[in-house]
Formats: structure tokens, C-alpha cells, sequence
């Protein structure tokens, strides 16, 4: 093997060839077009309030910039494409995760502070002392409006509310309100103004029914006062001023006007609390430290399924490992026998469930193993008279587990073992044969021993693909049956992915800070396997 | 040839081919039941292996065209199916041959050049790969989510989110690709390079097309491993018509609405392709499979 130092390789020169000239000043002109590109996204992130992805392009550009135009980085322009691709969509993620298992991001903790304030502050309230009760009279271009004031100002004095003051003063003491005439169609809301009526309006008004048939336009309706005041439907009778319910004072703090409480920003938890405690949802996502990992280890109600599903998760990799390498294991010797015919033959249909899609032959599983209508109780029932609830029983679900996926992993497991027995020298079986060795001295003081050892990295690396087999767990049985008392979803045949995965994604809560505190814990474990096999496989680089 | 021959030799030839097919009826059993279930009437009918009511109900369904039923009512197709294996191969196709496109300059630069941090970013390559895409989907999902409110062909339900998001796979492609490339004499491109190429022509003109039979594994091995990515799709993709086989196909087996006869049409149809060209290019999979492990 040879080693080259790139940046030897390419000549300094103008090139004599137009064709590489022009090649080369195309794909310069690429580079620079690629970081202005990113720099654009870095200035848009930045602009958005999002720094986390702005200095995640920031860092991607600048990188990209160094690399293309230094000469001694010659090398490195041949990697950077795959290394950038790695660091934007496999170590920017998992930095993110062990960033958000720090943090109580969740469902509820989804916005940031800001949008937080600035979706509690365009909420409105109806002010209920002022209400209008409302009457349509049909015209030809469609329905005409007409309100009558039904609140009376309150009469108690000096006892009248910010809100009730301030629809007093935009109504000026008018009571009667119409609108010219209203296609009621379309959708979306509308804006439409309404001004004092002079007197009764003429004709008869539609009935109830004909209202009710106008109902869903009328939702959409926003009816202003030329003061501003804002109307809304508050009922199939009535309408009534909308005011904004809360009002940001200067020290950050915001005063509900309906309920006359001020609620304090609470930083520690990420919502806003009134002074008795109360959380107004939604809130924002803030740090808190080991929290979800306390939780992890600490509260009961996660803590006891959390360490049964650990357990699982070990045991139904390890028992995979151990199945499929001893099918593999049998069969490949088999086919290994020179006396055999049909080799071929037999190996082409033996690895037909490794060629078949992994998502159709598990929904294959899934139909058959079905407690009604289920092939494999068809026939459980002719012979034995048993129909087992392959799904509802955690035992029976989890051994169905282990078959269905004996069934998929198998065939590598025969693939491995038949280019290993392969390498190993022919006169050891002939001198076994003298000896008097039958095949079952052949297989297990010959060839297992010798295949064993170049074997362990990959059964390492097999163990570590069935500790993270997700897609296995969410199309058979979706984690279930469930694990009773558990105050997130977990279920008996759930395993660390697909449980951190439910309760990223599935859970009402949607608690993304405690499935990266997991995901976290996971990655430590697989990450130990995978620097136990670079260890055990000695690859030299 | 063995010398010495046990007498006992054809029982235990023969003992060997019974239990060779006995396990072989075993494996192969659902895959014919999924096909004998197509022809079948009715969603989950029971019925022999052999099926007793023939009907082409389902398969025509899987293919979309709607279904004229005895008694004169019209079956509509559940789902695209079509559309959902269009879909599936799309991604995979663009998205193996950017894995090949890139893996390839790679693993040229790991297998040829000396440079600085060489060895530990590729052990940190294989062990960030270890690491499952499941586990940081929140991350991805907030990245795609942010990233198509600039760039809207990268936003959430895009194809082209979920190409992109593949390209970060390619550490296992890359040590299968430097592997093969280690073991072609460096010599031809060194006498190149006496003769005036530069390392980009020795690489392009010497060393690839001694490459091509590894390049096309791993595009086979990518585009497999694409076809049958699920998590990644079944949170990126949200319109019906927008998903891949992989995540479409389990609807069809939903808890309270299972269509089993419609599902084994739809089964049969798009993994029988895959299967087939699985089975022609076992030979080189396999060579690549070892290779990279």
C-alpha cells in the first residue's frame, strides 16, 4: 500500500488543458456559491431568534470555506462532503438530544418565551356586562345585522372593572347597532363594520331555525363599533365585545384583566404563575439540570418500568444473538458437507426471509399470529384446541418476539458462518476423521472454536442492531401489552428505542426532555459496545 | 475428498436433506401463505393453502383499479399502493447514488492519503453510526422543521428531507468501499502519477473503474437499506400520498381495521421486486456484507 500527500498531487500551475481550467474555476465557483448559501441560512436562523442552528451553520460554512481553499487541506476536500453530511445529521442531532435531556422540553414547554408572552397577549376575553342580542332581517343582497345593548352598566359605582370601563367607554352610551347587508358565505374570519342604528329596522326577522342554518358564518364574524370595539358571537343570541385579556406591565409581568391576577414569569419552571401557584399553559422550555435523569432513577412510577424494559431490552438482544447464530451455525454446516447436493438450491431458499422487505414479512407476522383470525391459531386450534393471545399476553408476545425475528435474522447469521467455515483448512477434518471423529465432535471441537473468534465483533455488532431494533417493535406489537401503573407509556415488549420513541412522540405529553435523557443513556451504552468491538475486531486504521 | 468414509453415510445424507426441507417448509410458509391469501376472498377469510374461492379482488385493488363485485357494488382501491412503491424508489434511488457519490471520494482519501486526523475520525465514524437515527428523531425532526421555513424542498413532509437526512449513513459504506480500494496494488496509480496525472486523474481514470463491481454493492446495499427505512419516514412524511412503502404498508393492518387479503396483494406486488433483485445480486451483497463488517 501506498500513501500520497495530496497537495503534492495537484500542479500549481495554469493548466494547459481549457477543459480543466474551466473545470476548475466551475467547481471554485461552486464552493463560494455553497457558503454564501449557507451564510444566508446562518443570517436567517440568526434573524429568527434560533442561534443553536445558526452557529450549527455558521460552524458547517466556515468549515467548508477552510477546507476548499487552503492547499495543505487538499485532502480533506475529498472527505469533507461525507464528514459534513455525518456532523449535520449524526452528531448535530445527538449534541441537540443530550442539549434537551437538560431541559424540561415537552408538549407543553414547546414555544419560546417570547412567542409564550406574545400568544397570551392576543388572547381575548368577552367583557359579559355588555352583551347585544342580535336579529337578521333577509334582503336581497343577503342578511342585515341588527344589535340591542342587553347588559345594563354596572350600577354598583365605584366598583367597575378595567374591562367593563374601557367597552363603557368605546360604546359611548349607543345601544343600538346595524349593518348594511352581509353575504354570509365564504370562509375565514371577517371584518365588518357596524354603525349606530337610528331606530327600529323594518320587516320580519328570520326565525331560529334559519339562524342556527347561519350559524358557522356567523362564528366568523367580527363586528367593529366605529370606536374599535370589537364584537363576536357569545352565543346563538348574542354578541358581545372582545377585550384583550391580558396587558404586559414594564417589569415583564402581565396582568390578567378578566380574572384581576398578575402572573409573574417563572423561570425556573418555564411558565407563567399567578401569585397562588397556579401554571398558565403554554410554557416555554428551560433548563433543569439532572431533573429527567432523577426521575429516571428516582421516581417509582418510571423507575420500575424503566428497568423492566432495560432488562427486556438485554435479554431479547442477547436471546436473538444467541437463536439466530444457532440456526446459522447448524445450517451452515450443513451446507458446508461436500457430500450434499443441492447446495445451492437450499441456500437460495434458506436466505429468502433476508430478501424480502423487513417491513412486509413483520406485517406478514403480524396478520398470522392474530388471535381470531390468525393462521397460526387456525391451526394451534385443529390440533390442540388453544387459540393464545399472542398480543395480550406480555410471555407469549415477547416469545412471539424472539420467533418472528429468529425468522429475519437468521439468514445473516448463515451467511456469516458459511465465509468462515469456508477459511478453514480441509486436513483438520481429515485428521479428525482418523481419529474417529463423528460430525457432532467435528462441529463443536473444530469449527465453532475456530470461527468463534473472528465471529464476536459481528455478534457484537448484531447484538448492538437488535438493542436499537426499533422497526421490529412498532410494526408487530407497538410496545404492548402495556405495563400497568406506569406514568409513561411503556409497555412488556417495549424496548429502550421504541419507549423513548412513544414517549417522544406518541404520548399525549409528548416529553421530549426525559426521551432524550434516555436516548442519551442509550447512546453511552451503545456507544461502550461499539468501542468494545473496534477493541475486539482490532481494526487498524 | 475425505479418505475415510463413515458407513453410516447415506442415512445421514438422507437424515440431513428431511431435515434440511422440514425446516424449509417451516421458513417458507408464510411467505406462500401471504401469496395464497391474495387470490383469496375476503379480508381475513379462512381458509386451506390452496385457495378454494379465487379472486383477483385484491390484486386489482393493490393495482388501483376499482373492483365490480358479484353482487354489482364497487370496491375502491383502500390505498396508492403504486404511489407509495413510487415514492419508496425515488428516495432510495437519489439517495444511494449520493451515498455512492460521496462514500466514494471518501474512502479514496482514507484508502490513499495521509492526512491530519485520519484515524480517529474514522473510529469516531463507526462508532456515531452505532448510534440509531430513532433516538435523536427530535433533533432531526426540529432541524428539518426549522430548515423549511428557508428552504421549502428540505420542510417537513419533502422528499427531499428524507434523501438528505440518509446521507449521514454513510460510515458503514465508506469502510466497505477503503477495504476494497486497500486491496488493489497502489502501484498502477503510482506509475500514473510518474507518468504526470494528478491524484484526482489517477483516482478517476486508475482506481474507479477497477472499483465498479464494490460501488455497485454498496448501491445495492444503500438503496435496500433505503427502501426499508421506517422511523425516519413514518415522522418526516404526513400526506398519504407523500409516504414511502415502508410506512403506508402498515396501515393496512391498523388494530381495529385489519384488511389482510388487501395487505397481502400489496405485499406481494411491491416485495417481489425487491426480492427478485435481491436474489440476482445475493452474490455480490454477500461479498459486500462481509466486506464492511
Amino acid at each position: 500500500m501506498y500513501t500520497t500527500n495530496a497537495s503534492r498531487g495537484l500542479p500549481r500551475h495554469r493548466s494547459r488543458y481549457p477543459a480543466e481550467r474551466y473545470t476548475r474555476w466551475a467547481l471554485r465557483g461552486l464552493v463560494a456559491a455553497l457558503v454564501l448559501a449557507l451564510l444566508w441560512l446562518v443570517l436567517a436562523f440568526h434573524l429568527h431568534g434560533q442561534p443553536i442552528f445558526a452557529l450549527l451553520f455558521l460552524v458547517l460554512g466556515a468549515a467548508l470555506g477552510v477546507v476548499f481553499s487552503r492547499r495543505r487541506l487538499m485532502s480533506h476536500r475529498y472527505i469533507f462532503p461525507a464528514v459534513a453530511g455525518m456532523a449535520l445529521f449524526v452528531i448535530f442531532p445527538l449534541l441537540y438530544t443530550i442539549g434537551i435531556s437538560f431541559s424540561n422540553y415537552s408538549s407543553s414547554n414547546l414555544l419560546s418565551e417570547e412567542r409564550v408572552r406574545s400568544q397570551l397577549l392576543s388572547r381575548t376575553y368577552q367583557e359579559e356586562s355588555a352583551t347585544f342580542g342580535f336579529q337578521l332581517y333577509s334582503t336581497d343582497e343577503g342578511v342585515r345585522l341588527h344589535l340591542e345593548r342587553e347588559g345594563r352598566p354596572s350600577e354598583s359605582g365605584g366598583n367597575v372593572d378595567e374591562g367593563e370601563a374601557e367597552a363603557e367607554a368605546a360604546l359611548r352610551g349607543v345601544t343600538r347597532f346595524t349593518t348594511g347587508p352581509i353575504p354570509l358565505e365564504g370562509e375565514g374570519p371577517r371584518h365588518v363594520q357596524i354603525h349606530p342604528a337610528e331606530g327600529e329596522p323594518v320587516g320580519e326577522p328570520l326565525a331560529m331555525r334559519e339562524v342556527i342554518a347561519y350559524r358557522a358564518a356567523l362564528q366568523n364574524l367580527v363586528l367593529a363599533t366605529p370606536e374599535g370595539l370589537e364584537l363576536r358571537m357569545a352565543g346563538l343570541r348574542h354578541f358581545a365585545p372582545m377585550l384583550d385579556r391580558f396587558e404586559a406591565r414594564d417589569d415583564g409581568s402581565l396582568y390578567d384583566r378578566r380574572d384581576d391576577r398578575l402572573l409573574i414569569a417563572d423561570r425556573e419552571t418555564g411558565f407563567f404563575v399567578t401569585d397562588e401557584g397556579e401554571r398558565i399553559t403554554p410554557g416555554w422550555p428551560v433548563a433543569v439540570g439532572l431533573d429527567n435523569y432523577a426521575r429516571i432513577f428516582l421516581d417509582p412510577d418510571i423507575r420500575g418500568p424503566f428497568i423492566q424494559i432495560f432488562v427486556w431490552t438485554f435479554a431479547f438482544a442477547g436471546l436473538t444473538v444467541l437463536f439466530t447464530l444457532m440456526v446459522g451455525f447448524v445450517l451452515a454446516s450443513l451446507l458446508q458437507w461436500d457430500q450434499l447436493r443441492g447446495k445451492a438450491l437450499y441456500r437460495t431458499l434458506l436466505i429468502l426471509p433476508y430478501a424480502v422487505p423487513a417491513f412486509i414479512s413483520i406485517l406478514i407476522f403480524k396478520g398470522m399470529f392474530n388471535q381470531h383470525f390468525g393462521e397460526i391459531n387456525l391451526i394451534l386450534d385443529a390440533l390442540f384446541g388453544v387459540r393464545p393471545g399472542w398480543f395480550t399476553d406480555p410471555w407469549l408476545a415477547r416469545s412471539m418476539l424472539l420467533i418472528v425475528n429468529t425468522w429475519l435474522g437468521y439468514p445473516y447469521m448463515l451467511l456469516l458462518c458459511m465465509g468462515l467455515i469456508q477459511s478453514i483448512p480441509k486436513d483438520l477434518y481429515e485428521a479428525s476423521a482418523v481419529d474417529g471423529g463423528g460430525p457432532l465432535t467435528n462441529l463443536f471441537q473444530i469449527t465453532l472454536p475456530l470461527i468463534i473468534k473472528p465471529l464476536t465483533p459481528l455478534l457484537i455488532a448484531c447484538f448492538a442492531f437488535n438493542f436499537n431494533n426499533f422497526v421490529l417493535i412498532a410494526l408487530l406489537t407497538g410496545g404492548n401489552p402495556d405495563i400497568l401503573g406506569a406514568s409513561t407509556p411503556a409497555g412488556t415488549t417495549d424496548l429502550l428505542v421504541s419507549y423513548t420513541y412513544r414517549i417522544a412522540f406518541q404520548d399525549a405529553g409528548q416529553n421530549f426532555g426525559l426521551a432524550a435523557a434516555i436516548a442519551t443513556l442509550i447512546f453511552v451504552l451503545v456507544a461502550g459496545l461499539a468501542l468494545l468491538n473496534l477493541r475486539l475486531a482490532k481494526v487498524r486504521v | 475428498m475425505a479418505m475415510v468414509q463413515p458407513r453410516t453415510l447415506r442415512w445421514r445424507k438422507l437424515a440431513a436433506h428431511l431435515s434440511l426441507c422440514g425446516f424449509l417448509v417451516l421458513i417458507l410458509f408464510p411467505l406462500l401463505l401471504v401469496i395464497s391469501i391474495s387470490f383469496r376472498e375476503g379480508n381475513f377469510a379462512t381458509g386451506s393453502l390452496i385457495p378454494e374461492s379465487f379472486s383477483l379482488e385484491h390484486w386489482s385493488l393493490a393495482l388501483g383499479i376499482p373492483w365490480e363485485r358479484a353482487d354489482g357494488s364497487v370496491v375502491q382501491p383502500p390505498f396508492p399502493v403504486l404511489l407509495w412503491l413510487w415514492n419508496s424508489i425515488k428516495v432510495a434511488l437519489v439517495s444511494s447514488l449520493l451515498i455512492v457519490l460521496l462514500s466514494t471520494t471518501s474512502a479514496y482519501a482514507f484508502a490513499r492519503m495521509r492526512f491530519a486526523g485520519k484515524g480517529p475520525i474514522l473510529k469516531g465514524m463507526l462508532i456515531f453510526q452505532m448510534f440509531p437515527a430513532v433516538l435523536s428523531l427530535v433533533a432531526l425532526y426540529a432541524l428539518f422543521d426549522r430548515l423549511g421555513q428557508f428552504v421549502g424542498w428540505l420542510g417537513i413532509n419533502t422528499h427531499g428531507a428524507l434523501i438528505v437526512a440518509s446521507l449521514g449513513a454513510v460510515a458503514l459504506h465508506i469502510w466497505t468501499i477503503k477495504g476494497y480500494f486497500e486491496s488493489i496494488d497502489g502501484s498502477l496509480e503510482e506509475a500514473a502519477m510518474v507518468d504526470g496525472a494528478s491524484t484526482w486523474q489517477a483516482f478517476r481514470y486508475i482506481l474507479l473503474p477497477l472499483s465498479l463491481p464494490i460501488l455497485m454493492v454498496v448501491f445495492i446495499l444503500a438503496f435496500v437499506m433505503s427502501i426499508m427505512e421506517y422511523p425516519m419516514a413514518s415522522v418526516l412524511l404526513v400526506d398519504e400520498h407523500k409516504l414511502t412503502l415502508a410506512v403506508g404498508a402498515q396501515q393496512y393492518l391498523a388494530d381495529h381495521n385489519q384488511r389482510w387479503g388487501n395487505f397481502a396483494a400489496a405485499a406481494v406486488l411491491s416485495g417481489l421486486p425487491i426480492t427478485v433483485a435481491f436474489l440476482i445480486c445475493q452474490r455480490w451483497i454477500i461479498g459486500g456484507l462481509t466486506a464492511g463488517a
